[in-house]
C-alpha cells in the first residue's frame, strides 16, 4: 500500500477500483454517448484514448492527469453527477483544469445527495504507480491510499 | 478570495438564495485556482456553449429554469453554439426519428429558455460568433465569460481578449453576476508561453493537423509558435484568420489549449515578441514526419475501414465567408478536372446563419448548389452524436469532429479529391 497526498477540491471519502489514463481525459468524448443512450456501466466512448476506450467508468476511481477538450466538459460532468452516472472520485496528478473544476463545483453546489470527491496535485509519481484494478481509498484530508 | 462589499452581500444572500448560489459557484471555482479576486466582465456580449436541447441534458435545463424562476438573468446578451438540427442535411427515416423523437426533444423548450435568458437574436447560433457577420467580436484586452473551446482560443489568441476556458453553465453564471475569477489566461503571467513550437515543414502545414499535434503535446499550456508566419504571412487578413480558427479549434479539442501565440502574427506576439516566452519553456519541433506520425496515429473506428464515404462535413468550426467562396472554386475546378458535374459524396459545408445569408447574396452560392453541395448552419458534432452515425462512414477535414465522433479525418486536399471523384 502506498499513500499520496493531494489537495482537496471537493471533499468526501470513498473506496473504489482504479481506472487509469495517463493521457488527458476528454470529458465530452468519454461520457456523452454513455449518458445519452443509457449505458449502465458508463463505458468510455473516447476513441482517441486507447487506455480508457470501452472501459466502465461508473463508480470507479478515475485517475488522470487532467481533462481536455470541449468546454461542455464541466456541464457534462455536472449532468453525470445529477444522473448518478459519475465516477466515484476523480484523482488528478496535475493541478485541476478549469473544466473539471467547473463540473466538480457545479455538482457540489447544485446537486443534492451526490458526493464525488475530487483531489488534485497528486503528482506524476501517483499516475506512474497506480494501475487499473487497484483499490483506492480517498480520505477527507486529501490522502489517497493505493493498494 | 477577497470580495468587494457588493460581491460579499450577494454571496451572503442579500439578493436572494439563487444568486447567492451562483456567486458561491464562482467563488469556489476561483478558489480552485487560488484566484485572489473577481474582476468585471468588460465585453459587450457573452457566448454560451450549450445550444442543444438534448433530453439527456435535463439537469442543465432544470438549472436554467431555476435561474429564470428566480429572475437572475444577465443584462449581457449572448450568442450560442450552433443548432443541432437542420432539415437540409441528409438524414434517413430512422435518423430523423432518433433526432426528433428521442434525442433533441428539448430543443424548442431550451431555445425558449435562451431567448428569455438574453439571446442576441434568434439566429445567433454559431461556434464562430466572432465573425463580422454575426457581430460578437470582442476587443483586445476585454475580459470575457465565454465558453466554447474553439471560440475561447480564437478570442484569446487572434483578438487578444482575455478569457479562461470556462465550462458551459459557468459561462452564463459569470455573466449574471458580472464578474469572473481572476486567474490563468486573464493574467499577464498566465499568458506567457511554456512551450516553443518550431514549425520546420517543407510546405504549408494543414491547419487542423498542426493544431492537433500541438494540442496533444502541450495539453493546456500556452505555445509560442515560430516559423508558421513563413506559410501564413504576418498580416491578420481573412485567410490567416480562417487558418488560425481551424488551427486553434484543433489545439483546443485535441488538447486543452486556450491561448497560443504565433510569432510576428497574433497581437501579443507582435507586441511583445519572445518576451512572452516563460523561462525554462519546453521545445517541440514539428516537421513533415511528425505531422505524418500524428495523422497515422488517428484510430479508424468505422465498422468497415474500406467503406466508401456516405457523407462529408466541412466546417467544424463553422466556415468563414472567404472559406465558403474558396471551397466553391476548389470544388468547381476539381469536378471539371475529374469530368464530373456534381459531388460524388453527399457534402455539407457549415457556417453561421449570418455568414450563409451573406454567402447566399453572392453568385458563389448558386455555383456551389449547382455542384450538388449543401450548406447548413448545423453543428456537425451534434448531428453525429448518436449510434446510428457511428455505423455510417462520414469523412471530414475537421480534427474536432474526428475527436468527438466516428468521422474520419482527411486533409482538405484529400477531402476535395474524395468528394469530386478524384483519386487519393
Amino acid at each position: 500500500m502506498k499513500q499520496f497526498k493531494g489537495r482537496v477540491v471537493t471533499p468526501g471519502e470513498v473506496t473504489a477500483e482504479a481506472v487509469v489514463t495517463t493521457e488527458g481525459f476528454n470529458t465530452l468524448a468519454s461520457l456523452q454517448m454513455a449518458l445519452q443512450f443509457g449505458d449502465k456501466e458508463v463505458k468510455c466512448g473516447d476513441q482517441s484514448n486507447k487506455q480508457l476506450y470501452g472501459k466502465p467508468l461508473l463508480g470507479k476511481a478515475l485517475c488522470l492527469p487532467q481533462t481536455i477538450g470541449s468546454t461542455t466538459g464541466g456541464l457534462v460532468l455536472y449532468c453525470a453527477c445529477s444522473m448518478k452516472k459519475n465516477p466515484a472520485c476523480m484523482l488528478f496528478a496535475n493541478h485541476i483544469d478549469s473544466l473539471a473544476a467547473a463540473g466538480a463545483v457545479l455538482a457540489d453546489v447544485w446537486v443534492d445527495g451526490v458526493t464525488m470527491p475530487v483531489i488534485d496535485s497528486l503528482g506524476d509519481e501517483f499516475l506512474n504507480y497506480v494501475k487499473d484494478g487497484m483499490k483506492i481509498t480517498v480520505k477527507p484530508d486529501g490522502i489517497v491510499e493505493v493498494e | 478570495m477577497i470580495l468587494t462589499k457588493e460581491q460579499r452581500a450577494i454571496l451572503d444572500g442579500e439578493k436572494g438564495e439563487t444568486l447567492a448560489k451562483v456567486m458561491k459557484t464562482l467563488v469556489m471555482y476561483g478558489d480552485a485556482f487560488e484566484a485572489e479576486k473577481l474582476v468585471p466582465i468588460t465585453s459587450k456580449y457573452n457566448h454560451l456553449v450549450t445550444s442543444f436541447g438534448l433530453k439527456v441534458m435535463s439537469p442543465v435545463y432544470d438549472l436554467m429554469q431555476q435561474l429564470l424562476d428566480a429572475g437572475v438573468c444577465s443584462e449581457q446578451k449572448f450568442s450560442v453554439d450552433p443548432r443541432p438540427l437542420d432539415k437540409n442535411v441528409p438524414a434517413n427515416f430512422l435518423q430523423n426519428l432518433v433526432f426528433n423523437k428521442f434525442m433533441y426533444t428539448k430543443q424548442d423548450f431550451y431555445e425558449d429558455q435562451l431567448e428569455k435568458l438574453g439571446l442576441m437574436d434568434k439566429n445567433a447560433f454559431s461556434c464562430t460568433c466572432y465573425m463580422d457577420e454575426l457581430g460578437n467580436v470582442p476587443q483586445k484586452g476585454e475580459v470575457l465569460s465565454w465558453a466554447e473551446s474553439s471560440a475561447v482560443v480564437y478570442a484569446n489568441s487572434v483578438l487578444g481578449a482575455r478569457c479562461n476556458r470556462n465550462s458551459g453553465i459557468l459561462d452564463i453564471m459569470g455573466s449574471i453576476v458580472g464578474y469572473v475569477p481572476y486567474f490563468g489566461l486573464l493574467t499577464d503571467e498566465g499568458r506567457k508561453a511554456t512551450w516553443v513550437v518550431k514549425v520546420q515543414t517543407t510546405k504549408k502545414p494543414e491547419a487542423q493537423l498542426l493544431g492537433s499535434a500541438i494540442g496533444m503535446k502541450v495539453m493546456e499550456d500556452v505555445p509560442y509558435v515560430v516559423g508558421l508566419d513563413k506559410w501564413i504571412g504576418t498580416q491578420l487578413n481573412d485567410s490567416a484568420k480562417a487558418y488560425l480558427k481551424d488551427f486553434g479549434a484543433a489545439t483546443a479539442s485535441n488538447g486543452a489549449v486556450g491561448l497560443y501565440h504565433i510569432e510576428n502574427l497574433t497581437p501579443e506576439a507582435v507586441e511583445l515578441g519572445k518576451a512572452l516566452i516563460a523561462e525554462g519553456a519546453n521545445e517541440y519541433i514539428i516537421d513533415d514526419a511528425e505531422l505524418e506520425r500524428v495523422k497515422n496515429n488517428y484510430p479508424v473506428i468505422w465498422k468497415n475501414p474500406d467503406a466508401s464515404p456516405k457523407l462529408c462535413f466541412v466546417g467544424c468550426p463553422h466556415l468563414s465567408l472567404e472559406q465558403l467562396k474558396d471551397w466553391t472554386v476548389k470544388i468547381e475546378e476539381s469536378l471539371k478536372k475529374n469530368g464530373k458535374k456534381k459531388v460524388t459524396v453527399n457534402t455539407v459545408l457549415t457556417a453561421a446563419p449570418a455568414v450563409l445569408e451573406a454567402f447566399n447574396k453572392t453568385d458563389y452560392a448558386q455555383r456551389l448548389k449547382a455542384a450538388g453541395v449543401i450548406t447548413s448552419y448545423i453543428c456537425p458534432l451534434m448531428y453525429m452524436n448518436n449510434p446510428l452515425c457511428k455505423k455510417m462512414p462520414v469523412i471530414t477535414s475537421s480534427n474536432k469532429l474526428r475527436t468527438y465522433t466516428s468521422a474520419r479525418y482527411y486533409t482538405d486536399g484529400e477531402i476535395l479529391n474524395a468528394i469530386t471523384g478524384g483519386k487519393n
